[in-house]
């Protein structure tokens, strides 16, 4: 590989790039930030929004930096005069067709858009055009659509079709009426849409954002007849850090169980404890499927997007699923039953709340499966988003929080429950717990850190040896990463377990995670993730307890309550069923 | 939730089988509209399922097109030409008329199943401007107070209409006719 150099001058400072680099990304080397809102690296390159625009010398039109190669050695110019001009001309259109109510939106200092326009320094518009007056779609439980913000940028789409590969949105009509919607512009209720939220991430304005529950949890948290408990996934530590101006990776576990206390919560637990239950289920899944009781690979199901995904268009490999509902479900129910009955509490007065890093729990939670004799496991799912604006409308300081703990029972958890939220992590934590209990939980395994199955490559397998026999895996994040494994086994290919998050980077990456404006949220870049994703590594490192199955909380539930992993009780509220919905025929009227 | 039965469209499934390749989506969507008159949201979904193309790339071919029609279409398209010479003799006013006569908005059709109303390009015809369609049919110079007249005749009986060919229609013929 002998990559080729060309030396340019981007305002007169000389650099050197690959050839082939875009001007947008070698001025970036030279500290020069060119402004852009279409582009999102290798996966969003269309040149759509003119914002971008640089002069090169001897080229008579302005050029979109974000998709000119750089093949030869040329003068670029990113801030004169012209350049200023055509740059604000191209957001003043934007904005013409814009509903822009900054004050009362919810990307409001955190818009892309809003940021371009205040660094162009735009302040009047010279054309104002009609304003389109789309109502607001919202009729589902995760995501809302409001198109009157949507500036045709396209990244949704690319994002859902290239990294998802579930292809919801194209562009619709075409000339001033062209809109990037789903098939007849519905609801995304009524699609295929696994309910990710990755498209939520990718859009630079508010036109795609989350449901929020806020004001619900507000009201059971006013209500004094209600007894209001919540729950954070393992990924929130260390992501709730970044809405307060943190650096990615901050582990934040005190702070955030202090602010929850503060808002009115009356016991705050880590779903990392039901994630160790998900392990030990699982766990004992995949050894009887391994004895040959069930079909190989076993799937993760942690993952609602995943499942969905999996629905819609894999319903032949629902079999493989595992029948285990998503942790935070699983605690859910036995908030209202096991708990309930210990503290003598009536489960009709719990409010269960949820915080997760993903749009998909909302979704799951609603599902008609996801209860049991009228109740619902859980009642409201926010994401991290919406709780950093929880504890920023009641005005706590966050970072200035001293640490607190989790709340007891279930405040003990395992590192192999804080793992699940980075890709790779189920599997690890499966694998810890099979092998010891295959090998009558010799606590000396010296297999605990299982580093193949780490990191950001998209598709991982690996042959694990599990004493008395070895397995192989296989992990893959995002689902368009998914549908390369997925595909593999139609073909023949042979696994025992099959971990897939319908994320990038899993759960760190969710759609209900803090959106990084500027530059690194723009390239969707992995770094963040990593750095996320590093943090949950260290905190299971620094966990006493490393292994689910010695997570002393884990085994008295079992003795008081469950009795045994996959026992009569655990199938009945841990476990659940699947619904093939094939490929479009579902979405028939 | 229970899964929809999968329908068989066998007329569809023809022409799938026969224009099955690269690049024949197009081709496949125009054989099916000429089967029904219009490409339904259901029929569009068929194509996506059948071809395991995306949904929203099916719709948005069809929608892309002017070709293609997503609603039925009434017995008589009225196409209201908004060329330039058309627009400059007041050819938005005669879309306005249709419009309150009819109860309708471009592009859809009326009750009754009679008409549907087009915003069309020059249609060639800019001596007689302006000028509207109405099936075959051509009516120039006309202004929106004759706008009723000319609805009533499609409405009073099917009018067998003199003028079939529209590409060659001549422009006098055509203003005779009008004036009768
Ligand atoms: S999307 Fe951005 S620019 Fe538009 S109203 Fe909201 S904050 Fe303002
Ligand atoms: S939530 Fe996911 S699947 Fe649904 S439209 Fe957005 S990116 Fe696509
Ligand atoms: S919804 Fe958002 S990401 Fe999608 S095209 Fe509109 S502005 Fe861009
Ligand atoms: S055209 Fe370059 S960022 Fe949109
Ligand atoms: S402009 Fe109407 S016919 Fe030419």
């Amino acid at each position: 590989m002998s990559e080729e150099i060309v030396q340019l001058t981007i305002d007169d400072v000389e650099v050197e790039v690959e050839k082939g680099t875009s001007i947008l990304e070698a001025a970036l080397k030279v500290g020069i930030e060119i402004p852009s809102l279409c582009y999102l690296k290798e996966i969003n390159e269309i040149g759509a929004c003119r914002v971008c625009l640089v002069e090169v010398e001897g080229v008579k039109a302005l050029q979109a930096s974000c998709v000119y190669p750089i093949t030869q050695p040329i003068k670029v110019y990113t801030s004169t005069e012209r350049v200023r001009k055509a740059r604000k001309r191209a957001v003043e259109l934007l904005l013409s067709e814009h509903d822009r109510e900054c004050t009362v939106c919810i990307r409001n200092l955190n818009c892309e858009l809003q940021n371009v326009a205040d660094n162009l320094g735009i302040r009047n518009l010279r054309v104002t055009g009609e304003s389109k007056n789309y109502p607001i779609q919202m009729d589902n439980p995760f995501i809302m659509r409001d198109y009157n913000k949507c500036i045709s940028c396209r990244r949704c789409e690319a994002i859902c079709s290239k990294i998802q590969e579930v292809h919801v949105y194209s562009a619709q009509r075409r000339g001033l009426n062209t809109v990037i919607a789903p098939a007849f512009m519905r609801d995304l209720g009524s699609t295929n849409c696994i309910t990710c939220g990755q498209c939520v991430i990718a859009c630079p304005t508010a036109s795609l954002v989350e449901k929020e529950a806020i004001e619900d949890v507000w009201a059971a948290l006013e209500d004094k007849d209600k007894y209001v408990v919540v729950q954070t996934a393992p990924s929130i530590q260390v992501t709730l850090g970044e809405i307060f101006g943190m650096e990615t990776g901050t582990i934040v576990t005190g702070k955030m169980v202090a602010a929850l206390r503060r808002l009115g919560f009356k016991k705050v637990f880590p779903t990392d404890l039901s994630a160790d239950l998900t392990i030990m289920e699982e766990a004992h899944e995949l050894i009887e499927r391994l004895q040959g009781h069930g079909k190989l690979p076993l799937m993760s199901s942690c993952c609602p997007a995943w499942v969905k995904f999996a629905e819609h268009f894999y319903p032949q490999l629902l079999e493989h699923l595992s029948s285990c509902k998503s942790p935070h479900e699983m605690f859910g129910a036995l908030i209202k039953t096991y708990y309930a009955k210990k503290e003598g509490l009536d489960p009709k007065k719990i409010v269960s709340v949820a915080v997760m890093p993903c749009t998909a729990k909302k979704y799951e939670a609603s599902r008609p499966e996801m209860g049991w004799d009228g109740y619902k496991d859980i009642d409201y799912v926010i994401t991290t988003r919406e709780l950093g604006r929880m504890i920023r409308q009641a005005g706590i300081h966050f970072r200035n929080l001293a640490d607190e703990p989790f709340d007891m029972p279930f405040g003990v958890s395992s590192g192999a429950g804080a793992i699940f939220g980075a890709t790779g992590g189920v599997i690890e934590a499966a694998v810890r717990s099979a092998y010891a209990i295959l090998n009558n939980r010799n606590k000396e395994m010296g297999l605990i850190d299982f580093e193949e199955l780490r990191g950001q490559s998209g598709v991982k397998e690996a042959m694990v040896d599990l004493g008395k026999k070895k397995i192989k895996v296989a992990i893959a994040h995002g689902t368009g990463n998914a549908r390369i494994i997925l595909d593999r086994i139609l073909n023949g290919e042979h696994y025992d377990y099959i971990e897939i998050m319908g994320c990038p980077g899993g759960c760190v990456g969710g759609g209900g995670q803090p959106i990084l404006g500027g530059r690194d949220h723009k390239r969707i870049s992995l770094d963040y993730r990593h750095n996320r994703a590093d943090a949950l590594y260290k905190i299971d490192m620094h966990s006493q307890l490393r292994q689910s199955h010695d997570n002393p909380d884990v085994r008295k539930l079992y003795e008081e309550f469950l009795g045994e992993p996959l026992g009569e009780m655990s199938k009945k509220l841990l476990h659940t069923t699947y619904t093939p919905r094939g490929l479009y025929f579902n979405l028939l009227k | 939730m229970q899964l929809k039965e999968k329908p068989v469209y066998k007329e569809i499934d023809a022409v799938i089988e026969k224009y099955n390749k690269p690049g024949g989506l197009i081709r496949i969507l125009q054989k099916v509209q000429d089967m029904y008159g219009y490409l339904s949201e259901d029929v569009q979904i068929y194509i996506a399922d059948r071809l395991k193309l995306p949904i929203s790339e099916v719709n948005g071919v069809v929608t892309f097109y002017s070709l293609f029609s997503t609603k039925p279409k009434g017995k008589y398209t009225i196409g209201v030409c908004l060329g330039t010479a058309c627009y400059v003799k007041g050819a938005n006013d005669i879309l306005k008329k249709i419009k309150d006569e009819l109860k309708i908005n471009e592009d859809e059709t009326t009750e009754d199943g009679l008409f549907t109303l087009r915003a069309t390009r020059c249609i060639g015809a800019c001596g007689l401007a302006p000028v509207i369609t109405v099936g075959d049919d051509v009516h120039g110079r006309i202004n929106p107070g004759e706008v009723p007249k000319i609805l009533s005749k499609y409405r009073e009986k099917d009018v067998d209409t003199n003028i079939k060919n529209k590409d060659k229609v001549s422009c006098f013929r055509v203003a005779e006719y009008i004036k009768e």
